[in-house]
């Protein structure tokens, strides 16, 4: 299911240069970044959980997974953590400048499988951002899919990302949002805990449910874990892997994990092709 | 309306009991409500019961001297609160605060402690559920401990 660069140029290495459109600042260390992405350029069209290349030209290149509206095909949204001197340069980016594009790359959630299904949505941290496509995907067809339940769990309120869309996504019909930190205030008068507390609240059949989970992998081991006890088969579990993604094709082989090449056969696998590698010291 | 029994023999944490304990449980058993900010029990006091939350949340605190109070940990709805009634010394580890208001069913500890004296399957059965809702806090607790979440 690996979708090449859509790009004009049919030349997957090569990036297409995209301006910035917007950058918001989501936390302390956490933007996202909008780009315009013209007609026939930039890939603008993408599966939810597909990633792109990001090119900051004189720095480097780095994979981001996508986290903006499938139905928006003008831009293409990027929530980037800044944490190092690419990311935090891309970040730097003023309006209107450029940013190199290459893709989109990797196979999407199974979001056409999860039609006529509930869904589980369960982010912790930054993983929010390769789920909030999905997220998007069912509330524009609403009729298409059961109930919607989102788990999130960050460090800290002060870590949560897209607040205000958390808060408009628990009000929309057959959704339910649950949140949690791992670290609250006393000012902080939601959950305090880690993801998997949350499975005793949630609401859905887990014989017809669709599970996306996406964060830490130490956090999706015992999600999948979890889903499994609660009821979710293996094979309707999702988890989205990182690697270190250079080529984004699967030809440098440096995000090689196990018989996989996380950026083409990926980064979206199902538990059960997972599960034995995920058990794996070091691997 | 919904009697004690009935409550207490649907609560997952009671799932598969036999009805001729839930009755003895029941005989332990009262209604109990914490409004918003009051604490349902604090460190260092007795541990003599324990409650199924029906509504509402409660937050597990610890202080630590010249530091705000750490929260560890929030229960809610289905949720069971508080096992030191179970073991000696019987008294409270943490302060439990209700964040909101609370509603509950206590259930007398040593009422409970004796009825498991006398009848040790009735014991066995409490120290197995216990134990699984203390084996599921220790994970949830090392999960916690690895601050999966900070910049690496």
């Amino acid at each position: 299911m690996m979708m090449m660069a859509t790009a004009a140029t049919n030349d997957p290495m090569l990036p297409q240069p995209c301006s910035v459109r917007q950058v918001v600042q989501e936390t302390s260390d956490t933007f996202t970044l909008t780009l315009e992405a013209p007609s026939g350029g930039c890939g603008n069209q993408f599966q939810p959980g597909q990633f792109s290349m990001l090119w900051v030209f004189g720095v480097g290149e780095l994979p981001i997974s996508i986290s903006g509206d499938p139905a928006e095909r003008d831009r293409l949204a990027y929530t980037v953590r800044s944490v190092g001197q690419a990311t935090q340069t891309l970040v730097g980016r003023e309006v209107g400048e450029a940013v190199g594009v290459r893709g989109p790359f990797g196979t999407g959630w199974p979001v056409e499988q999860a039609q006529g299904r509930d869904v589980l949505v369960i982010a912790g941290g930054i993983g929010l951002a390769p789920l909030r496509p999905v997220i998007y995907e069912v509330l524009h067809n609403r009729e298409k899919y059961g109930r919607l339940v989102i788990l999130y769990g960050a460090r800290s309120p002060r870590d949560l990302l897209y607040r205000k869309e958390l808060t408009a996504w628990a009000r929309q019909h057959e959704t339910q949002v649950l949140v949690t930190v791992d670290y609250g205030g006393l000012s902080w008068r939601g959950n305090v805990g880690v993801v998997t507390t949350l499975f005793k609240h949630v609401r859905l059949q887990p014989a017809r449910s669709l599970a996306f989970a996406c964060g830490p992998e130490i956090m999706m081991r015992f999600v999948a874990r979890d889903l499994e006890t609660y009821g979710i088969a293996r094979e309707r579990i999702y988890l989205s892997m990182e690697r270190n993604m250079k080529c984004a094709v699967g030809f440098c082989g440096h995000c090689q994990y196990g018989p996989h090449f996380i950026c083409k056969d990926g980064p979206i696998f199902s538990y059960d092709r997972l599960r034995p590698l995920l058990e794996k010291y070091e691997l | 309306m919904e009697t004690l029994e009935r409550i207490i023999a649907e609560h997952p944490f009671f799932a598969g009991l036999e009805s001729y304990y839930t009755n003895l449980l029941t005989g332990c058993a009262s209604n109990a409500r914490f409004d918003a900010g009051t604490y349902v029990f604090k460190e260092g006091e007795e541990a003599n019961e324990f409650y199924l939350i029906r509504s509402g949340h409660v937050a597990l605190e610890i202080f630590a001297p010249q530091r705000k109070p750490v929260m560890l940990a929030t229960l809610g709805e289905g949720e069971i609160l508080g096992w030191s009634w179970l073991l000696p010394p019987y008294q409270w580890r943490f302060h439990a605060r209700a964040v909101e208001p609370v509603r509950a069913i206590a259930l007398d500890g040593k009422c409970l402690r004796t009825k498991c004296e006398q009848n040790h399957d009735l014991g066995y059965e409490m120290l197995k559920r216990f134990a699984q809702i203390m084996e599921q806090r220790l994970e949830a607790t090392r999960l916690q401990l690895l601050d999966v979440y900070a910049v690496r």
